[in-house]
Parts: structure tokens; C-alpha cells; sequence
């Protein structure tokens, strides 16, 4: 029996070594035939002319996730000190299931709302011919990571110790300053993690910016189609040939997104380690 | 004065972040219901998409999306329990334990486009088994696995310790003990990772758009057919409908159902972890 345990531990582990090592080996071919330095700082993405070269993927990807990290986190920041602190129990018992709500709806139904919703209206108001942008994109990733920075913050916060509020109270802090001052800096890994956690969600979400943000390879500008390196390698995932060269720039582009998550993934490490450590 | 100003700056972030919250929830949920309830009716949930008619139905989506959490269970359930119990009953080596908890973190960290361009070479194309739900199912086995051994194992690290040396001391084998004691005190755990891996199935749509395919067709299920069916679940039926129809109101409408699959799916998955730390 043990043999057997053992071994469905062994699955895992071995599923995250085939992963990475069949992504190097299929990802590899594209990057020798066009070098890596073209592949990685090439300015322009044309399957048509055999020109592989993901900067504005790589830019846009970095754009939109730091507009994301920009807008979400205040918002959920603040959120989750309201819920956690301020708000009565009713209130928080009504908000905090929507929250859960607003994590497990899937991300085309985003997508949607935001093609229905969202481009329309951006193509209004700043009167752009196409709404479908970069603009978009972040917006809606910004409420898609809400849910986990909200809840992951509020988590962090609910368990800063009593003693430590009621010191800074009876020392005449007001019950704001109290929050700000002691409870967050208190709460700080576990915010720390939970942002961490919401660019990964960032960086790695497909399909609603699929729907929102245009997809034309272009450099990242606030009002411009713009292509992720998740939806580079959606898009024409289902046209490449296989064994061609598009194909295999696109498992290139899956290369250059693993590595990215991994380095996410490894900072997150780091951030909880220093967290047990105190 | 400074204080108060530092108040009142302080009072309205919190009011005012929270009220952008609750509105973009309201907001959110109430569009989509709006927009999509109007839609949905019997033939909907019960046919097939037909052209001649004119009309619109999902029951061929729905049926691959049960067909879809079927299978990536059945494949992933036992395998996510056994590298549980490996980890919190029989694992001596810490490094190798570590490995293990690693290379789960890492599977759920990487984002479904990554596992459609796995299940791409991997099952459609080394194991030749095409665009098909079946190769679908398989790749999200590989992304619900984490899912299910994070939630057994925080199950079965709450069966007291005076459980197992009981057993033992009554005489029973290991294996004996954890099939007999062990396993079904953590039932509801195993559960939970099961819920929460369907709602992660049923949300998912990168995968299943690049290794199972997006007919809108009614697929047999019959033993010979099921490896060769291949077609759209909710999701990627809604991504159809949306963007290359360009036919919002049945978007809708199936973004309603999935809506109210996730209410179901959260309240499950919150009872029963409810029940998990009372007992």
C-alpha cells in the first residue's frame, strides 16, 4: 500500500517536471531558429512574415498587471479594513459571500460584461473607433483580483492580536489611527502575500482579456489594442500549423510566461518565509 | 487639525473603497441576471442548437460539462488522496514531503493557457487523442490536483493523533487503520477539494477551448463514441456564442446558469467546511 501512496506523491511531483520539461523542449526550437535576443526584444509580432518578437507581449503583460496591482489593491485594501474592522456584522456577513461570489465566477463571464459593458462605454467617453484596449484589460483585471486581494488581506487583518488594538487604544490613538498604524503594519505579510498572489492571478488570466483587449500585437499604450502574452499565445493557438514555426514561437511564448509565474512564485515563497521567520 | 483632517482622509477611503466593492458586486450580478434571465426557458436547458429552426440550446454544453467533471475526477480523486495520505501518513523524508508540497504549489500557480499548450502536445498530439473532451478532461485532472491533496490534507491533519495510536493499539495494520479510521473521519474534506476542484472545471475555458474543442453539436456518449466526441462546455459555449456569433442574449443567459452553478458550488463548499470545524 505505502508503494502505492508514495506513488500518487510521485505524480505530482513528476507532472510539474513534464510540464517544465516539455515546455523547454517544445518552447526551445523557435527561440534557437529566430535568437533568443530577436525572439525576446523583437518589436513586432507578424505570424504572416515569419516575425517573431514578443517585446510588446512582454510589455503589455507587464503594463497591464502593474495597472492592475494599481487600481485593485487600494480598492481591496481598503475594502478588506472595512469588512475586517469597521464594518457591523451584518453588512460584512452580506458582502463577504458576494466576495467569494465575485472569485468563483468564471473569467468569460467577465469578459463578457466587460464587451458588453465596459468597451462600449470607453469608446463613448473618450471617443476612441474601438473600445476594445489596454484600458479595458486592466480594468477588468483589476476587478477580477479584487476577490483574493480582498479576502487574503481581511484573513491577515482578523488575526492581528487583540491586545495590540487595545494597547494603541488606551495610549489615546483614535480607532483609525489604531487600524493604520498598528493593525496593518501587524497584517503586512499576509497583505504582502495577498498582492503577490493577485499579479500572479494578473500576469496568468486569458480569456476575458482575450475579450476586451483587441489582441493586435501592438506596444502597450493606455487606448490602444494591445496583445498579452497569455492571449499571444491563445489567439492563434487554434490557426498554427503544427510543427510549424508559429507553433513553436507559441510554446516559445508559454516558456517566457512559465519562467515569469516562476519567479512570482518563488517571490511569494520568499515573502511567506519571512513571514514564519517574523 | 491635522488629526482631524487624517480622520476624515481615512473615513472616506474605507467608506468610499467599500461602497466601490458593493456596487461593482451589485452591479456585476445584477447585469448579468438582468440580461440573462429573460432567456433562459425550457428548450434552452433541453435541445440542441438547431439552424433550421432558428433556435438556441445548451443541453449538449451542459451534458460535456458533467461529462468533463466526470472524468477529470475520477482521474484526479484518486490520485490527489493518495498523495495526501502519502504526505500526512507515511512520508518520513522531510525533504522529499517538501518536494511534493512544491511541485503542488507550483501546478496551482500556473495559469490554464499553460496547461491548453501542455494538453496540446501532451494528449491531443503524443497521445493522439485529438480535439476530444477526453483529452480536455485529462489536462484539468493535472490542474485540480492540487486542489484536492491541499484540501484532504488539511482534512486528515485534523483526525486526532488518539485516533490513529487507537487503532493501532487495537491491532490494526496501517493500512487497515487509514481505510478504516483515518479516511472516513475526513470524508467532508475530500468533499470539499471536490466541490471547489468542480467549480474550478466548471469556470475553466482556456483548456477546454484548445484540447476539447467548441462544437455546439449533441456529442453520444456511448463506450465506443467516448473517446472521439469532442465539443464545448458552458464556458467555451459562451465564448462562442459571444464572440464569434456575436449573439449577447444567449451569452447571457449561459452566464446565468454559471452563475448560479458558482452560488450553489460556494455555498456547498462553505457548508460543508462549516461542518468540518465543528466537528
Amino acid at each position: 500500500m505505502q508503494v502505492l501512496f508514495t506513488l500518487c506523491g510521485l505524480a505530482a511531483v513528476g507532472l510539474v517536471l513534464l510540464i517544465t520539461i516539455y515546455l523547454i523542449i517544445s518552447g526551445l526550437p523557435a527561440i534557437q531558429n529566430i535568437g533568443l535576443f530577436q525572439f525576446l526584444f523583437g518589436k513586432t509580432w507578424a505570424a504572416g512574415r515569419d516575425q517573431y518578437g514578443i517585446l510588446p507581449l512582454i510589455l503589455t503583460s507587464i503594463c497591464g498587471t502593474a495597472g492592475a496591482i494599481v487600481i485593485g489593491v487600494p480598492i481591496g485594501f481598503f475594502t478588506a479594513v472595512f469588512l475586517a474592522k469597521v464594518a457591523p456584522k451584518n453588512i460584512s456577513n452580506v458582502i463577504r459571500p458576494a466576495i467569494s461570489l465575485l472569485a468563483g465566477i468564471p473569467s468569460v463571464v467577465y469578459g463578457l460584461v466587460g464587451m458588453c459593458v465596459l468597451v462600449p462605454a470607453l469608446r463613448n467617453w473618450l471617443h476612441l473607433p474601438a473600445g476594445d484596449s489596454l484600458l479595458a484589460a486592466i480594468i477588468v483585471l483589476a476587478i477580477m483580483i479584487l476577490p483574493s486581494i480582498i479576502s487574503l488581506s481581511e484573513t491577515a487583518l482578523e488575526t492581528v492580536p487583540k491586545e495590540y488594538e487595545e494597547a494603541s487604544l488606551a495610549l489615546g490613538a483614535t480607532k483609525l489611527e489604531t487600524y493604520f498604524r498598528v493593525s496593518v503594519p501587524a497584517a503586512r505579510s499576509g497583505i504582502a502575500t495577498a498582492v503577490v498572489l493577485g499579479i500572479g492571478r494578473a500576469v496568468g488570466e486569458t480569456m476575458a482579456i482575450m475579450m476586451v483587449a483587441g489582441n493586435v500585437a501592438n506596444m502597450p499604450a493606455l487606448t490602444r489594442s494591445v496583445r498579452f502574452l497569455t492571449t499571444g499565445i491563445s489567439i492563434e493557438l487554434n490557426y498554427s500549423q503544427d510543427g510549424s514555426l508559429q507553433r513553436q514561437a507559441l510554446f516559445s511564448i508559454g516558456l517566457v510566461l512559465f519562467l515569469f509565474i516562476m519567479l512570482i512564485n518563488g517571490f511569494l515563497n520568499l515573502v511567506l518565509k519571512r513571514e514564519k521567520e517574523g | 487639525m491635522r488629526r482631524k483632517i487624517y480622520e476624515i482622509t481615512g473615513r472616506t477611503l474605507l467608506y468610499g473603497c467599500a461602497a466601490i466593492t458593493a456596487g461593482l458586486l451589485l452591479f456585476l450580478i445584477g447585469y448579468i441576471l438582468f440580461q440573462g434571465v429573460g432567456g433562459i426557458s425550457w428548450r434552452f436547458l433541453s435541445t440542441a442548437e438547431s439552424v433550421i429552426n432558428g433556435t438556441v440550446g445548451v443541453l449538449p454544453a451542459i451534458k460535456n460539462t458533467v461529462f468533463v467533471i466526470l472524468v477529470s475526477l475520477v482521474v484526479a480523486l484518486p490520485l490527489g488522496v493518495g498523495a495526501a495520505v502519502y504526505l500526512t501518513e507515511y512520508a518520513r523524508n522531510r525533504r522529499f514531503v517538501a518536494a511534493i508540497e512544491f511541485a503542488s504549489e507550483t501546478l496551482a500557480g500556473i495559469p490554464s493557457i499553460i496547461y491548453a499548450l501542455v494538453g496540446v502536445i501532451l494528449f491531443c498530439t503524443a497521445m493522439k487523442l485529438q480535439k476530444t473532451l477526453l483529452a480536455g478532461s485529462l489536462t484539468l485532472a493535472i490542474m485540480i490536483l492540487p486542489t484536492i491533496i491541499r484540501s484532504t490534507q488539511e482534512s486528515l491533519k485534523t483526525v486526532p493523533q488518539s485516533y490513529r495510536e487507537g487503532a493501532l493499539g487495537l491491532g490494526s495494520g496501517k493500512w487497515h487503520m487509514i481505510r478504516t479510521v483515518v479516511l472516513p473521519s475526513s470524508v467532508d474534506g475530500i468533499v470539499t477539494g471536490c466541490i471547489l476542484a468542480v467549480g474550478r472545471v466548471v469556470g475553466e475555458s482556456a483548456v477546454l477551448m484548445y484540447t476539447a474543442g467548441m462544437s455546439m453539436a449533441m456529442q453520444s456518449f456511448s463506450i465506443d463514441r467516448l473517446a472521439g466526441a469532442s465539443g464545448a462546455t458552458l464556458t467555451v459555449a459562451l465564448y462562442h456564442y459571444a464572440k464569434e456569433n456575436a449573439d449577447f442574449a444567449s451569452a447571457f443567459s449561459i452566464a446565468t446558469i454559471l452563475l448560479i452553478l458558482t452560488v450553489i458550488i460556494n455555498f456547498l463548499a462553505s457548508f460543508l467546511g462549516k461542518k468540518l470545524r465543528r466537528d
